[in-house]
């Protein structure tokens, strides 16, 4: 198994945790091959959290499935480098794999009722996730289960642990998946969505809780979600995605100041902002409808619905850096993130 | 038409007292429980405004926007529509003057007609115009709400999200209602598609003069439509006021909680620890009192106790940013200490 990505690695400060490059994921469907995720590269350094933004559809939850090697048989994965730290997930056998997910791969799933076991007690699912990768006793599994509801808010946790997922809230059940996913301390976690279903007092809390067992265990974390208000409280690093590419990366501090992809712009415009936009007043909606991802997609994915695209975009834009580790698929980047022109460029829109 | 009401502030819509209990199990090993949905809802909704209504899943503003719209009927009550009671109205005469805009553009089609057959089947059931009207009508509609022609001889199955929440805005419009209860309308778009939608349902109130109640857990998206908001807590309305007061000075502790926990794109500002413990409790059994103190940073023993009543705010306070013309429809606030 040569590793492709060691050059690589060598300029790198240190090696991060995950290298993900060119990965694509093929589904065939009834009406052809859906290209579900087009070539995106990422990388996760060891306890950071980055957030995967984008749209439905714009393959964010498969790039996750692919990750954790959850896809269906049918999908086909093709990568240059998927690289979870030294172990090649292309090649690695199932048996590895299952050794991997759960303990130094876990995932955190946007509905915890369908993701939990109804016919099993809390106590014994989280348990169970220990038990199959650890010798460890069964008293031990307890002592940690029980120590990770009470980390996670979890009152009267051992009542909870002979509870069945039925007789929690949404929230309490959400804790518990993130109990579970810290269950044998892994190295990276993947959030699909976490807080989707929850209200948003439940949504700040468990955001926040995330946040600080994250920092706490240095576990890094890959959260997928659309919601850009909280890829800008949680995220370190942020890679927006658009029709299965990864379009623009940089950390949330450059990301929001310096948009520098006219999706990424539009995004930030379009959502109402106290103190930004005026109540009632007309939002900068993004015209037309995402591509076809069954068909070809030639040039730039978002050109069709860009009011800056021109002759150039029907070639496929390569990833340019605008700004230290902030890149963007965009021909007009650097025109793009000079934040002088994207002001007169507002007032022309 | 039913303009000519004499009022200086018409009302669109009034809520007296409404409430709505259900029964829930009951057999012959299980004792029945009441479940008190929406618990002495009083609201006034002037016409041509937009009320927002906020308030966690559970809270009972589904079953609100169920009884206006004549669905289940209130235990207790009156709704008053154009200042008419629709507590014996029938459905037909009701639906003239009151429509829904859903959640789920995908369940609220019936996916096994064509647009036109679906925006147009209020007319066909009200008997307005001959077919030949009644297909003008439609692609009227249709073009109002920004869908190509070619879209009438579609079904739902072939469109996206957005487009299919524009054939529902031209269902519920084209019977030229009063009111318009839009339950979460956006909240199964993506947010590009989401802004296009909010965009029209603006554009359409100026056309029509309508009135929006606005069913939403999206507090930036309230902020920017509504004129009005009620928040709402375990069946009762417990802050209601203009805009500007809910979102400038918040008055009840679950009110400033609600707005804490909203996470505007903002880098840097971290999430906040809002510190109102775990969900909303067991609505089968409410907490005693205030049915928020258990959650209730301020709570004190006599929270407990007694349920503060829900009663208007001094004028002074509020500072009047807004027209000033609510004299007769002050902010109000259930809270002992607010």
């Amino acid at each position: 198994m040569s590793n492709p990505s060691s050059a690589e690695r060598s300029t790198a400060p240190a090696s991060p945790l995950l290298t993900v490059k060119q990965l694509r994921v093929d589904l065939p469907i009834a009406k052809g091959t859906l290209h579900a995720v087009r070539g995106i590269d990422f990388h996760v350094e060891r306890g950071e959290m980055l957030c995967l933004v984008g749209e439905s559809g714009c393959g964010k939850s498969m790039t996750s499935l692919a990750l954790m090697g959850l896809l269906p048989r049918k999908a086909q994965v093709n990568a240059d480098c998927l690289n979870f730290d030294g172990v090649d997930l292309l090649t690695v056998s199932e048996r590895e794999r299952s050794n991997l997910r759960g303990a130094r791969m876990a995932m955190i799933f946007q509905e915890p009722m369908t993701a939990l076991n109804p016919a099993y007690t809390l106590g014994n699912q989280l348990c169970e996730a220990l038990r199959r990768h650890q010798r460890v006793s069964r008293k031990a599994a307890h002592d940690r289960a029980l120590y990770l509801l009470e980390r996670v808010g979890i009152s009267a946790a051992e009542e909870r642990m002979r509870q069945y997922p039925h007789q929690l809230s949404g929230g309490l059940r959400q804790r518990v998946m993130i109990a579970m996913a810290l269950m044998c301390e892994p190295d990276l976690i993947i959030a699909d969505e976490p807080t989707t279903a929850l209200d948003v007092t439940i949504q700040a809390q468990i955001l926040h809780l995330l946040r600080d067992l994250q920092q706490e265990f240095g576990t890094a974390v890959i959260f997928i979600t659309h919601d850009l208000g909280v890829v800008a409280r949680i995220a370190d690093r942020v890679a927006v995605m658009y029709a299965g590419e990864v379009i623009e990366t940089a950390s949330a501090q450059s990301l929001f100041q310096a948009p520098s992809h006219p999706y990424t712009q539009g995004l930030l415009r379009c959502i109402p902002t106290p103190g930004k936009t005026l109540p009632g007043s007309r939002l900068q909606a993004i015209p037309g409808v995402v591509p076809n991802l069954v068909e070809k997609v030639d040039g730039c994915a978002f050109c069709n619905r860009c009011d800056q695209a021109d002759a150039l975009c029907h070639t496929t834009p390569p990833l340019q850096t605008v700004a230290d580790r902030h890149l963007s698929r965009c021909h007009f980047a650097h025109q793009l993130s000079n934040p002088a022109q994207l002001n007169t460029q507002e007032v022309t829109l | 038409m039913n303009s000519a009401v004499s009022s200086r502030t018409p009302l669109a819509l009034e809520l007296c007292g409404l409430s709505k209990t259900f029964k829930l199990g009951g057999g012959m090993l299980h004792k029945s429980q009441t479940l008190t949905a929406v618990n002495n809802v009083s609201l006034r909704v002037p016409r041509g405004q937009v009320m927002g209504l906020v308030g966690e899943s559970g809270c009972g503003k589904s079953t609100l926007a169920k009884i206006l719209l004549g669905l289940t009927p209130p235990s207790a009550g009156d709704v008053l529509i154009n200042g008419k009671a629709i507590v014996n109205a029938n459905q037909k005469a009701l639906a003239r003057h009151i429509q829904p805009i859903f959640q789920d553009p995908y369940s609220s089609l019936n996916p096994r007609q064509r647009i036109a057959q679906i925006v147009g089947l209020p007319l066909r059931i009200h008997a307005i115009g001959t077919p030949k009207e009644q297909a003008a009508k439609v692609d009227e509609m249709l073009e109002l709400v920004g869908l190509p022609k070619r879209a009438a001889q579609q079904y739902p199955g072939q469109m996206s999200g957005g487009q299919r929440q524009r054939v529902a805005i031209a269902r519920a419009l084209i019977m030229r209602p009063d009111l318009v209860i839009c339950d979460e309308p956006t909240s199964a778009l993506d947010v590009s598609v989401q802004a296009q939608i909010l965009n029209l349902l603006l554009d359409l109130k100026e056309e029509f003069g309508l009135t929006y109640l606005f069913i939403s857990h999206d507090l930036a998206v309230v902020e920017h439509l509504a004129d009005r908001l009620a928040v709402m807590y375990l069946g009762r309305i417990v802050e209601e006021g203009t805009r500007e007061q809910i979102f400038t000075s918040p008055r009840h502790p679950y009110t400033q909680a609600l707005l804490a926990s909203a996470l505007t794109p903002e880098p840097g500002l971290g999430v906040p620890d809002i510190g109102l413990g775990a969900g909303q409790p067991d609505p089968t059994q409410p907490p005693s009192g205030c049915a928020f103190h258990p959650r209730c940073p301020m709570a004190q023993p006599e929270c407990a106790q007694q349920a503060p009543s829900l009663s208007a705010i001094a004028q002074s306070t509020a500072p009047g940013t807004s027209q000033g013309t609510y004299q007769d429809n002050p902010a109000r606030v259930a809270c002992h200490f607010a």
